[in-house]
């Protein structure tokens, strides 16, 4: 994979990624996703991509366990919430690090492999968290019921400092500014732009670029001087901070934290997102966590009767027809699209839709300069 | 004093001695060949040099250190570099960042994150790479993706990768296997001018052709054991070397 | 003792269906090179073609019997499975066998579904990486297991055992031990012994078989096969079909011991990788003894002696045999080196 940049290229790209976070509520308006909820879904989605993107992207380390470091930083930051504070910052700074702390163990382990024997083994160790938060780790995480907020919670900063709470259970802010609403989805948006940009500067470095050749060839690794065990492992532990933070996100969103998360349907979805948007690109992950995360909110809120509506047009025969077949897609069978977008992508258009972009970008450019045919992003096992 | 020390290596795979009590010194500034028929035990004493293998018994010595338990990173930042049957480069990256990436190895060492401060501004690093692209002759290239390069034209780039490390030895397994004559004639005169700048060599080869234009001195192999070890034109007249070779009917 | 003997047993009928599944996983793997995430999707598909059979066995006709009335003083309604009405004694029978009838149905469903998806999808991801491969029939697995929620609904289905084998043997007392204490249901073993007869046939049809001894070949070493001219493709084909009949039958025969829902295939298809893991990535014996070990040792965990101690234990033993597997031979147990590797 390669990617002209100049700077003044990443200027722009990072000026216009700052426009459209500032603006999503304008943009996306128009396409019925102009509300906080879902733009704060895209915001703790995209971070989370753009995570796994650092370590699958660059390196072709296929993870499968990644959710569990999702459902560390969820219950990471439920705890800060109980036992300290009600601020986010506390309990963000400890989701990244109890991500990251998690990553580094599993990928200690797990990195003595590559290949499909790294996938197996990171899908064993997100099983087994999930397992046992479901069972002997009820303590921590109170298994099915989930992590939640009781009135009892000591919160000892928030009473040190005085802060006070109404009756009702209280809710996340930032030093007084609450974390619903859209103060909530810019909160979000901020730390998405952050974490863009550390990216970028990851992508722009020669780490970034040690890490594009672990995937390229790392037996040339080996014979340069250069350990690729510690390399892998740094890019493991930081794609688990971000899984953290986004873990921790989504807890300031909403503060429960359930052990679905941690399944491996779950950290399949990610891989989905960062493969559908374009894996190894910049940009690739955070479209494809919107896209999704979209079309997910679109479809699954479909039902018979809206459909009907749609197909008005057809006569009444075809109409039910037509009903019948896509209803199989839309609302419950969600996971049906899905699934089938996955294998299309997969098929067609294994670069992702960033890919897709460059395609039709080279179509425009081809009548002017022929010559050098960009080789798309392919992924290695 | 030798930079390169083997002392009674010895190297069994089951039953098969591969290795039979092999005695190497390679002088410094020198292009030392090894040759010998297939299956003499030309590759599995290279890969004692590098830490793919280790041997039964005996010693390699490299600059006054044992390169035997050192991993194949911790041999390349002692200064033994290495090149490949087949070129091995990153095909996925740049001419100019393969090239890159081996003077980072040799800046920062095996591990080091590096990961605010952009490639971009890495300009002496940059500059070096450039010089060393320039030397093999592929500076026009440098933003094309390694793996559209043409063998020969791979074989240059590794080269360069491993020149920009300044190794104190240069590490070739039959740096021309494969390879069009035109292509391999081209690839000895960049080994000569390497050879020219006083880098240690050591060649694993048995193309004749290529022995016989770069070596200062050629040992030959044959069951495992060193039979010969000489200057080039009397490794020509010897009799021992010419039984080996015919008798093997490798030639 | 007792408690040892009984482990052992509650082990082998879940050991079964790990051996029977990680069987056809790594015979695609071992031939085609292909990492099927879709393969769970073939049992779950199997275990469904009971489902399918035993719901069209029993539809019913509704009569209504004037002569008797029902408390609000209707009409009674008189259901007659329609098979029992053609058929007589011989429908009762077929719909009390209705598990075991299933494998007819299987058998050529499944070799249609195997065949079908070879051609049509695996077959272009011979050459793809495997990350591809998995990504693509992660999706498969995925669109199957919506599709079959679809028809058949999210909940479990539960599908009873002929009425012979329905209740449990005392083998206890068969070992001179008290009444009572070893009590195994009759129906695991006859799915024990099921899974030791399909691998034994599988086995069979490998060693003694021109087929077979081409597909060992081909497992041994893919691109030498590929030299001697012989036509690959069809024999990949009809493997392809061959591990999906496998593991077709492994899920309807289950289909009494665990109420098939949408979404068994997944988990089983985890626990089955985990499996050809710990055997050996392309070793067929190590699959299958693989399979065994892991449903013994899960049964052992889950004793409550043993999680008393090791709480929790029963829930990752095989996730961490599997780990200490990979790490200290990740060659598995009988894997050869070098499979998968680079």
């Amino acid at each position: 994979m390669i990617e002209k940049h100049s700077r003044r290229g990443d200027l722009l790209l990072l000026l216009g990624f700052a426009l459209v976070v500032a603006f999503a509520p304008t943009i996306f308006e128009p396409i019925g996703g102009g509300y906080p909820d879902l733009l704060q879904k895209f915001a703790i989605y995209g971070i989370f991509a753009v995570g796994f993107n650092i370590l699958f992207g660059l390196t072709g380390y296929l993870s499968f366990g990644h959710a569990a470091f999702l459902g560390v930083g969820s219950y990471t930051a439920v705890w800060s919430f109980k036992l300290l504070t009600m601020n986010v910052l506390p309990a963000l700074v400890l989701a990244t690090v109890m991500g990251g702390l998690f990553a580094l163990f599993i990928g200690f382990i797990a990195l003595r492999r590559s290949g499909i024997y790294f996938s197996i083994l990171t899908l064993a160790f997100a099983q087994m968290s999930y397992n046992l938060a479901y069972s002997v780790l009820t303590p921590i995480t109170n298994g099915e019921t989930g992590l939640q907020l009781t009135h009892g919670d000591p919160r000892v900063l928030d009473a040190l400092f005085g802060v006070q709470h109404g009756d009702g259970l209280p809710s996340t802010d930032l030093f007084g500014m609450s974390m619903s609403g859209w103060s909530g989805y810019y909160f979000c948006g901020v730390v998405l732009f952050a974490m863009f940009y550390v990216s970028l500067r990851i992508f722009r470095s020669p780490f970034g670029m040690m890490l594009r050749a672990v995937k390229s060839n790392q037996n040339r690794m080996n014979y340069t001087g250069i350990n690729t065990r510690p390399y892998t492992l740094a890019a493991f532990v930081i794609s688990g901070m971000y899984a953290g933070l986004a873990g921790g996100l989504m807890a300031v969103t909403d503060p429960l934290a359930g052990a679905e998360r941690m399944q491996w349907t779950a950290s399949g979805e990610v891989v989905l997102m960062t493969i559908l948007g374009g894996t190894g690109t910049l940009l690739g992950p955070v479209l494809g966590a919107g896209v999704i995360k979209y079309f997910e909110n679109i479809f699954s809120a479909f039902n018979e009767a809206t459909l009907m509506d749609v197909f008005s047009f057809l006569p009444e025969t075809l109409q039910h027809g037509a009903v019948a077949i896509t209803g199989l897609f839309v609302g419950e069978g969600w996971h049906l699209t899905l699934g089938a977008l996955f294998m299309l992508i997969v098929i067609f258009l294994p670069g992702g839709l960033m890919e897709g972009v460059n395609r039709i970008k080279a179509l425009f450019r081809g009548g002017l300069r022929r010559g050098e045919v960009r080789r798309p992003a392919t992924m290695t096992g | 004093m030798a930079i390169l020390t083997v002392r009674n290596v010895n190297k069994r795979f089951g039953g098969l001695k591969a290795l039979d009590d092999v005695n190497l010194e390679v002088q410094p500034g020198t292009v030392h060949a090894i040759i010998g028929p297939n299956g003499a035990g030309k590759s599995t004493l290279l890969n004692c040099f590098v830490g793919r293998l280790e041997p039964d018994t005996g010693v390699v010595d490299f600059d006054g250190v044992s390169l035997l338990g050192m991993k194949p990173h911790e041999i390349n930042q002692a200064g033994v570099s290495r090149v490949f049957q087949t070129p091995e480069i990153f095909g996925d990256l740049t001419l100019v960042e393969n090239v890159m990436l081996p003077a980072f190895a040799r800046r920062d060492g095996a591990f080091r994150i590096n990961g605010w401060r952009p490639v971009l501004s890495e300009t002496g690093i940059r500059e070096l790479a450039m010089e060393m692209l320039r030397d093999v002759g592929l500076a026009d290239h440098a933003q094309t993706v390694a793996s559209q390069l043409s063998r020969g034209d791979k074989r240059r780039l590794e080269l360069a990768m491993c020149l920009v490390q300044e190794p104190k030895l240069l590490l070739l397994d039959e740096p021309t296997a494969g390879m069009a004559r035109a292509d391999t004639n081209n690839t000895i005169d960049l080994l000569k001018v390497i050879a020219g700048r006083g880098i240690t060599m050591v060649v694993i080869e048995h193309d004749m052709h290529v022995v016989f234009s770069l070596a200062d001195r050629v040992s030959v192999l044959a069951q495992g054991t060193v039979i010969a070890e000489d200057v080039p034109e009397r490794i020509k007249g010897n009799q021992k070397v010419q039984d080996a070779y015919l008798g093997g009917a490798h030639l | 003792m007792d408690a040892f003997v009984l482990q052992i047993l509650n082990g082998l009928d879940k050991g079964g269906a790990y051996a029977l599944i990680a069987l056809g996983l790594t015979l695609v793997f071992g031939t085609l090179g292909v990492v099927n995430f879709a393969h769970g999707a073939l049992f779950m598909l199997g275990a469904f073609c009971a489902v399918t059979l035993q719901k069209l066995l029993s539809l019913e006709k509704v009569t209504e019997d004037p002569t008797q009335l029902t408390a609000w003083g209707t009409p009674m309604e008189i259901r007659t499975p329609y098979i029992e009405t053609w058929l007589g004694d011989l429908g009762t029978t077929l719909i009390d066998y209705s598990v075991p009838v299933s494998i007819l149905l299987a058998i050529p469903v499944m070799l249609v579904v195997g065949v079908v998806m070879e051609r049509g999808l695996i077959k272009h991801f011979y050459k793809r990486p495997h990350a591809e491969q998995i990504l693509v029939t992660f999706g498969l697995a995925i669109v199957l297991q919506e599709v079959v929620k679809s028809f058949f609904g999210a909940n479990p289905i539960p599908q009873p055992a002929p009425e012979i084998v329905a209740g449990s043997a005392d083998i206890g007392l068969l070992l001179g031990m008290d009444p009572g204490t070893v009590v195994y249901p009759w129906w695991r073993m006859v799915y024990l012994l099921f899974s030791a007869v399909v691998i034994g046939l599988v086995f069979a049809f490998l060693q003694f078989t021109t087929f077979g001894m081409v597909v060992r070949a081909g497992m041994a070493d893919r691109e030498t096969v590929g030299l001697l001219g012989i036509d690959i493709d069809r024999r990949f084909t009809i493997v392809f079909g061959l591990a999906a009949v496998v593991a077709g039958m492994a899920g309807v025969m289950y289909t009494p011991i665990l109420s098939p829902d949408y979404h068994m295939g997944m988990d089983f298809l985890v626990l089955s990788f985990v499996v050809v893991v710990v055997g050996g990535m392309g070793s067929l014996g190590g699959a299958v003894a693989a399979g065994f070990l892991l449903g013994i040792l899960q049964s052992f965990a889950s004793m409550n002696e043993v999680k008393t101690i090791l709480p929790g234990i029963d829930q990752i033993i095989i996730y961490l045999v599997a780990v200490a597997i990979l790490l200290i031979r990740p060659r598995g147990l009988m894997g050869r080196r070098g499979v998968m590797e680079s």
